[in-house]
């Protein structure tokens, strides 16, 4: 068997999700190939190189690559990946974006969002937000699968020595253009990288109130979330959100705050280690997953566990 | 400028699903069914797109069991134009979907065509791009703003950490994420209308494709559960708890 993991990077750093893929092709046995596509991305490709149990990188550096436009890189993807028995990736908005087009071009169904690989063409999915786990079997040729980012550990960033190839095939198809983008900097962790998350929900009532998430946050290097009924109401951006249809974390532990927890919402956090929640309701459903829960108004509560930390 | 919007019925985000005890699947008996709520975005943005005189049809789709056409009706009644109903009683999956689409495209030739970014109960998140990939659309996924211009869209994406913002040309595949619009209500006029507008029904061998599903479903569980915790008295006790016992801080 051979793996085609691709990696995901924006030129500059090859993201952690990435060694969660090669976390679950070693589990599928077989060689690993790691790609990566993009434009003026050496330092990637050297960080790829890095990765223990990667037998070669594959380095496809052009401006074509560039900016992860879908149609280019499932092109290439598609090419490269019909001499494998699988291709994998990670489950991201980036992975999801152009995967599902690498499986069709190669006729093959894709299997979305593993979280553990049972054999080479068996996989448990969730599937419901959740609510069920299914065990599916790929009878295609080629696999096509994305990794959960909280399926494993990361496998480690350095040790390994893999050879890197260059890969000179230009797939350009002419019918999208990168206008911008706009990424939010922030001194705080990625969300699904974080050790410590700190969410906010309905409960916080404005967008102003999440200010009072930052102090803790400061103090326990945590993240900050929110919930999609936070999204709505317009307190926060999108990408903050933890759900189903947001971002799915599985942080050393994650504090809700003001949320009642709709199944939505515990989709995307079940999986921590500790679970706190912090709400006026004590019927709220998600005091029935959290492993300590505070009863309490949250306007009066942070400043005081900001104070104690 | 035509817009085709493919939906699908699912159980309703409301209902707490059950895993049935054979684990093959969840039971799906006497439960609500809707329009996938990303679909119902879909179908929003391209009415709007035609009450902004940009579009000149919408035709919803859905490929299913003869069920559908109950959530094709509520996609007309939401003022969809017309409807399609692809007929079938296997499972379809989403490669399956993505070719009967396709040859569905070949008859409309669509201008426009709108998913939404996944559906509720497969999660899968692919149907938009693999219909893309087949027939050689580009595809603008998770948009949380569409713009018509002179022959492209532009398009504004929810990507992790940020925006981004592309342009298509048409064709083009878009798929919906949950800030592109809100949608409306069905008032009871238009459920009325609704029951007037066309709805042609066809099958896949009509289409000539073949959308047998590859991916085999061998078990279905419910998820491990988690046990709920305790409840502390205070925040002193809150924070004596997580150093000490969970030792997380």
């Amino acid at each position: 068997m051979s793996i085609l993991v691709v990696a995901e990077h924006d030129n500059v750093e090859l993201k952690p999700a990435t060694r969660v893929a090669v976390a679950a092709a070693a589990r599928i046995g077989g060689d690993i190939d790691l790609l990566v596509a993009g434009a003026n991305c050496a330092g990637v490709a050297a960080a790829a190189a890095a990765i223990p149990g990667v037998r070669k990188v594959l380095h496809a550096d052009n401006t074509v690559y560039a900016h992860n436009l879908a149609e280019n890189l499932a092109l290439l993807v598609a090419d490269l990946g019909k001499s494998y028995s699988h291709v994998l990736t990670a489950h991201t908005t980036h992975g999801r974006n152009y995967l599902p087009r690498v499986a069709a071009l190669l006729g093959v169904a894709q299997i979305s969002d593993i979280t553990e690989v049972v054999s080479a063409d068996t996989f448990k999915r969730p599937i419901y937000a959740g609510n069920a786990i299914a065990t599916v079997q790929s009878v295609d040729a080629i696999k096509v699968v994305s990794v959960r980012g909280t399926a494993y550990d990361p496998v480690a960033d350095t040790g390994g020595s893999a050879a890197t190839e260059a890969v000179g095939a230009v797939h350009d198809a002419g019918v999208s253009t990168f206008i911008k983008q706009e990424i939010v900097k922030s001194e705080r962790p990625e969300l699904t990288a974080a050790r410590v998350i700190i969410s906010g929900g309905r409960g916080m009532q404005n967008g102003d109130n999440f200010k009072l998430l930052d102090g803790i946050a400061d103090k326990l290097g945590a993240a900050i979330g929110a919930s999609r009924a936070a999204v709505d109401a317009g307190f926060v951006p999108n990408d903050m959100q933890v759900g189903q249809t947001g971002k799915i974390v599985a942080p050393d532990l994650y504090i809700a705050v003001g949320i009642s927890g709709a199944i939505q919402h515990l989709a995307g956090m079940k999986d921590s280690k500790v679970i706190v929640a912090i709400n006026k309701d004590s019927d709220a459903p998600i005091f029935q997953v959290a492993d300590y829960g505070l009863v309490a108004d949250l306007f009066q509560a942070l400043p005081e566990l900001e104070a104690k930390l | 400028m035509k817009v085709l919007v493919p939906v699908k019925r699912v159980v309703d985000y409301n209902v707490k699903v059950r895993v049935k005890p054979d684990k093959t699947g969840v039971d799906l008996n006497n439960v609500k069914m809707s329009v996938n709520p990303f679909c119902e975005i879909a179908i929003e943005e391209a009415v709007r797109m035609k009450e902004a005189g940009k579009a000149t049809e919408v035709v919803a789709v859905a490929v299913g069991s003869t069920a559908c056409q109950e959530q094709l009706r509520t996609c007309l009644a939401l003022g969809a134009d017309r409807a399609v109903l692809i007929q079938t009683d296997l499972e379809v999956q989403p490669l399956g979907i993505a070719r009967a689409l396709q040859a569905l495209q070949a008859r409309e030739q669509a201008s426009v065509v709108i998913f939404g970014k996944q559906s509720i109960d497969g999660d899968n998140s692919q149907t938009g791009q693999m219909f893309a990939a087949l027939t050689g659309m580009p595809q603008a996924t998770f948009a949380s703003e569409v713009k018509v211009e002179d022959g492209q869209l532009v398009v504004t994406r929810e990507i992790d950490g940020g925006l981004q913002t592309i342009s298509v040309k048409l064709p083009a595949v878009v798929t919906t994420d949950l800030r592109l619009n809100e949608p409306r209500y069905a008032s009871l006029p238009n459920i009325m209308k609704a029951k007037k507008k066309p709805l042609d029904i066809v099958t896949p061998e009509d289409l000539g494709v073949d959308i047998t599903p590859t991916v085999k479903v061998l078990s279905v569980e419910p998820p491990a559960e988690r046990k709920g915790g305790i409840k502390v008295e205070s925040v002193d006790m809150l924070v004596d708890k997580l150093k000490n016992e969970a030792k997380v801080i």
